[in-house]
């Protein structure tokens, strides 16, 4: 260890990587405090799976620097491999050898003292020890992406970054991965995890968003709602069916999304969003209340505007 | 960091083993091909193939001419089909392949035997084919000699004393060097190593990109040549198999002689080994899925089996063809096989050969690995 336990578990600052001319991360800042459950978000092709992998060595930076676990990430990759667990997008275990084996691969991979033990525990851990003979390729989805889980906490890393772990995986297994993902936490483990989930994000200490390559927001949950800017009304009442519709030719109007039996209507300019919500009330027949953004607005937010995500107050 | 953590190249060839062993297609195909291939080339030279269509040009004709067509006929390598009145007549039957042999009397033939004056007689044949020509090709000096001493007898035993009273020429057309059977059993070998050297290494490595488990691979403290060599070497035993396979079926089934020098052999055999795996690196290298890996690596094969003077003699190949040829490893491993299986050749007679072999292997090598690097991009 080179610096503190105070240090940020990653830092960096200025990533950039270029394929086939195009920049595809640009100038990508940020700073995952340690023992954090830092989500990363952004839509589908915007460069998070690109970013992590510059973070722990698997692709070298055109342009930027920075610090993983406290070593360089252009120099000392052997390091920052040897103590990051890095579980991929795809399943990427091998599929013809059975779970064991491949939990021992990995356990050989990292030179792990009492092998045989830590495998054991892991396969205990996981519920599968019964099932050690079976070949991976033949696990369910959610059985994959837990068994992928385990073979990258094998050696006991300090930092997890976790790729779109949940993406296809059926909601309780989604859920039980995240009381895995907390319970590591609880332990110490920084986790670094992409999603695109609303639900996973709001579970994360800390927030950060990318798209086309930028980053345009990042900071504690809480306090990204403020960041965003977002000012939002409650639309009760009946016909809201018709009246999303109509609200949807206004100009002023960013973005309408339904919560049950609820519309949040929000806008970035508050003063001309209060007038026509004061309009629409006085036409009736709906009551319009209005209430602090959350974190669910805000995402629905950055996720479905592109554009006006560059013009964002307080992006970091 | 360790530059190379033997238990990691360990864990590496268990795991290709492992991968190996459960994969049972590939595995029946890398003992199943090479030994169908050479069953199929042994079984077209060991039939030495008989009743072969042939044609008489006669210009003559009288007692010798018959002994010697009739001994033709019951050695059985020869099955008459009837008679051509010109030399075009005859040569355009051997082009569409109608007839194999034409045996051409010359003019005045019987008066010349019994002159003593020993004329020629001209076996045209197909040599397109050189394994079905061989054999008949190498009886008709018997087949002639014996029809000879049984008809000049009485009165015309005084020709067959001047002893041969009947020049055979072998007009081999079509392929005038005219490649024996026993050449191509070594040949075979270069063919068989490099198809399955090069493809297996090449898919081998290409599947773990594809499947997007080197991600993973290379995200633990792996480094690149634990991977590589923890990949390879289980092929190298691949080849190994292979090879004494192909060295007992040539010796017992097909009596290949092996005259020369074991070691020299061994050591040429390992190097053309380790050029193919490296070539098959490089493959994996440049292809982006298996399939691309495939038709790669059946590119590279094509040449081996074209240029290297394993299918057409390699002194009958144009000047643009040798200068190809010669940047192939299986030009120089098949010449020295031949040179130490037919030829008796030691470690000595061969080091020409296995230098430029070194020679390809380096800068292959080169290429691949200023290619390979130990990160995704
Ligand atoms: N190896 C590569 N070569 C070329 N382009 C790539 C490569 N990897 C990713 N990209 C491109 O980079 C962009 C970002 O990809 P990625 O980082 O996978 O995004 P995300 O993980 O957010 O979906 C995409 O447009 C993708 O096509
Ligand atoms: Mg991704």
């Amino acid at each position: 260890m080179t610096e503190g336990q105070d240090a940020p578990a990653i830092e960096v600052s200025g990533l950039t990587k270029v394929f086939d001319g195009r920049k595809v991360v640009d100038g990508f800042d940020m700073s995952v405090p340690r023992g954090a459950i830092y989500g990363f978000l952004g839509p589908n092709g915007s460069g998070k799976t690109t970013t992590i992998r510059m973070m722990c060595g698997l692709l070298t930076p055109d342009g930027g620097s920075g610090t993983c676990l406290g070593y360089d990430i252009h120099r000392e990759a052997g390091e920052i491999k040897r103590r990051v667990g890095y579980m991929t997008q795809r399943f990427s275990l091998y599929e013809d050898l059975t779970i064991r084996e491949n939990l021992d691969f990995m356990a050989r991979m990292y030179g792990l003292p009492h092998r045989k033990e830590k495998v054991s525990r892991a396969l205990e851990d996981l519920g599968l020890a019964n099932r050690s003979g079976q070949l991976a390729g033949t696990l369910s989805g959610g059985w994959k992406q837990r068994l992928s889980l385990a073979a990258c906490m094998i050696h006991t890393p300090q930092l997890l970054l976790l790729d779109e772990p949940t993406a296809g995986v059926d909601p309780k297994a989604r859920r039980d991965f995240w009381d895995e993902i907390r319970r590591l936490s609880a332990k110490g483990v920084t986790v670094l995890v992409s999603t695109h989930y609303m639900d996973e994000a709001v579970q994360c200490d800390f927030i950060a968003y990318i798209a086309y390559g930028k980053k345009l927001i990042s900071g504690p949950s809480r306090d990204i709602p403020g960041m965003v800017g977002l000012t939002t009304w409650r639309v009760t009442g009946e016909a809201l069916g018709p009246l999303e519709a109509k609200l949807r030719a206004e100009p002023d109007v960013a973005q309408i999304a339904r919560f049950g039996d609820a519309l949040h209507v929000s806008g970035t300019d508050k003063a001309a969003l209060d007038r026509l919500a004061t309009r629409y009330e006085a036409e009736g027949p709906q009551k319009w209340v209005e209430r602090e953004a959350g974190l669910e607005d805000a995402f629905i937010y950055l996720m479905t505007g592109s554009e006006d995500n560059f013009g964002l107050k307080g992006a970091a | 960091m360790k530059l190379f953590s033997f238990a990691r190249f360990a864990a590496v060839l268990v795991k290709e083993f492992i991968q190996m062993r459960r994969d049972r297609v590939t595995f029946a195909m890398m003992i199943g091909v090479p030994v169908m291939q050479l069953l199929l080339f042994g079984y077209a030279i060991n039939t030495d193939p008989h009743n072969l269509p042939t044609l008489v040009e006669m210009a003559d004709e009288g007692p010798v001419t018959r002994a010697i067509l009739m001994g033709m006929e019951t050695s059985d390598f020869f099955d008459f089909q009837g008679v051509v009145t010109s030399q075009a007549d005859g040569d355009r039957a051997l082009r569409d392949g109608t007839a194999n042999f034409v045996v051409v009397i010359p003019p005045g033939f019987e008066r010349d035997v019994v002159r003593g004056l020993r004329p020629t007689i001209l076996l045209a044949a197909d040599a397109s084919d050189p394994v079905a020509a061989s054999g008949a090709v190498g009886a008709i000096r018997g087949i002639v000699d014996t029809a000879m001493t049984e008809s000049l007898t009485g009165p015309l035993a005084y020709a067959a004393q001047t002893a041969p009273p009947v020049d055979v020429t072998v007009h081999r057309q079509f392929n005038p060097e005219g490649v024996t059977a026993i050449n191509i059993v070594p040949g075979l070998l270069a063919v068989i190593l490099s198809m399955t050297m090069v493809m297996i290494t090449a898919v081998a490595i290409v599947r773990e990109v594809e499947k997007g488990t080197m991600e993973a691979l290379i995200a633990t403290p792996v480094r690149p040549l634990e991977v590589m060599l923890g990949k390879i070497i289980p092929y190298v035993v691949v080849g190994y198999v292979q090879t004494a396979l192909f060295l007992v079926a040539a010796g017992t089934l097909f009596g290949v002689p092996f005259i020369g020098s074991p070691v020299a052999f061994f050591a040429g055999f390992n190097l053309y080994i380790l050029v193919n795996l490296a070539i098959g690196f490089l493959v994996s290298t440049v292809a982006r899925s298996q399939m691309q890996a495939l038709q790669l690596s059946f590119f590279t094969i094509l040449p081996t089996i074209l240029l290297s003077g394993f299918m057409f003699p390699f002194a009958a190949m144009p000047a643009w063809a040798q200068t190809l040829g010669t940047a192939i490893p299986a030009t120089h491993f098949l010449r020295l096989t031949r040179k130490v299986m037919l030829k008796g050749a030691t470690l000595a007679d061969v080091a020409g050969n296995m230098v430029a072999i070194s020679i390809i292997m380096v800068v292959v090598i080169f290429i691949a690995l200023k290619r390979y690097r130990g990160t995704l991009d």
